[in-house]
């Protein structure tokens, strides 16, 4: 039985992460689920929101956006759109983002072509402002 | 021979154009560097989502989706990328004339064509040309920056629009594919309806428990494809300019300083001649006083 579980996370700019972990849990398209080592092979859709990994006792946030997850052979890949690690996120810039899409949100009904894209960037602000909060306190 | 005054003018003119073309050539080449690391690290990403999107095609009936089933040969559409600038040697021209000799050969294929044209001078040259039936141009689309995910994103969108409202039958991408900074390959795919890598026989394909199910997952992977897809191909196409210009650049330099070369030699020659013009009329006018 293996031991650790190999998580590998791209997006279309880099490769995020490559790193041996113990545990990891991600917001998928029905539901946050978790993968431990020697999971069997899942494929699955994410939906925007926080995925956490352990490395023995330390636990570690990463911020994503819509993607997807492959399972197999106790790899893990994870491909999405944007991921950003707690640690690198600004959280300025983030909230400066939450307030201008809630802003923008105020002023549009749900007919307006904008509407949805301005509540996915709200969304998309309050993750992660969430996931970075998280490491700060 | 030309005066003096004038061969140095021109010699000045000639320096001037040569510092222009040798500072277009450092800014081309730092920023073929930066395009060139993004085509790199594009490159996992884009090649594991076909791995998964030819596993997942096996498994789903191919005409079980509006974007994997083949349709008619009505019309099609070339999405073709072209640099919005000039001064990159033969780019733009290469990759307009190779849309064009597409469309020539494959008359037969379909119906008619449409192009989609990304770049201002891909627009430029084909507006002139007869037969080309321009449907749609984005100038400026990417700006001398950083190809981003998002413009890919919107691109992608828009002709997957296009193609589900039916008004084309299939959609092909041209552009330029970056090698080296020498050499751009003008590369024709087929965009849609999407044609999954063939998997060699043999190969244990592993059975995925999918969630929520494997047509969900599809109808959310294949737009993403060809997102990823034109996005990818911009970023080709952005390196491949940076490098086409550099090169053009450089060969410009050179070129300059070739020419800056000839001249000086004439402006010698010719000053020489001057000195022993004048030498010789002050030792005949001596001469002459005292005979």
């Amino acid at each position: 039985m293996a031991e650790k579980l190999k998580l590998e996370m791209v997006t279309p700019y880099k490769r995020v992460l490559s790193e041996e972990v113990d545990e990891v849990t991600a917001p998928g398209a029905v539901g946050e689920f978790g993968v431990l080592p020697d999971h069997t092979s899942l494929l699955t859709t994410l939906k925007v929101g926080e995925l956490t990994y352990k490395q023995g006792t330390e636990t570690f946030r990463v911020a994503v956006n819509w993607g997807y997850v492959e399972v197999e052979d106790n790899v893990m890949t994870v491909l999405v759109e944007t991921a950003e690690p707690a640690d690198q996120i600004d959280v300025e810039r983030a909230k400066a983002a939450l307030s201008r899409a809630e802003e923008a949100l105020k002023k549009l009904t749900n007919e307006d072509k904008e509407f949805k894209i301005m509540e996915a960037a709200l969304e998309r602000a309050l993750i992660r402002v969430q996931v970075a909060g998280k490491t700060l306190h | 021979m030309a005066n003096l005054k004038d061969i140095k003018k021109r010699i000045g003119t000639v320096k001037n154009t040569q510092q222009i073309t040798k500072a277009m050539k450092m800014v081309s080449a730092a920023k073929l560097r930066r395009a060139q690391d993004a085509v790199v690290a594009a490159r996992p990403y884009a090649d594991k989502m076909a791995d998964v999107l030819s596993s997942l095609a096996l498994r789903v009936d191919a005409d079980g989706h509006a974007l994997l089933a083949e349709r008619g040969k009505g019309k099609a559409l070339i999405v073709l990328i072209t640099g919005d600038r000039g001064l990159c040697g033969g780019f733009n021209a290469n990759i307009s004339k190779a849309a064009e000799r597409f469309i020539r050969d494959n008359k037969e294929g379909f119906e008619s064509y449409e192009l989609l044209i990304v770049g201002r001078k891909g627009n430029d040259y084909l507006k002139r040309r007869a037969g080309m039936v321009i449907g749609k141009v984005h100038e400026n689309l990417v700006g001398s920056g950083q190809v981003s995910y998002p413009i890919g994103a919107l691109l992608g969108q828009e002709v997957i629009e296009l193609y589900r409202n039916g008004e084309y039958d299939s959609v092909f991408l041209i552009y330029n594919a970056f090698q080296s900074a020498m050499t751009q390959i003008q590369t024709v795919t087929q965009l849609l309806p999407i044609v999954p890598k063939v998997v060699d026989e043999g190969t244990q394909l592993t059975d995925y428990i999918y969630e929520p199910n494997a047509t969900q997952v599809l109808d959310e992977i294949l737009p993403k494809h060809i997102e990823v897809q034109i996005f990818r191909s911009l970023l080709e196409s952005s390196a491949s300019e940076h490098g086409a210009r550099m090169t053009a650049m450089d060969s410009a330099s050179k070129n300059a300083s070739e020419m800056i070369g000839k001249l000086t030699l004439l402006y010698n020659r010719a000053r020489q001649a001057a000195i022993t013009k004048e030498l010789l009329e002050i030792i005949s006018g001596a001469e002459s006083i005292k005979s």
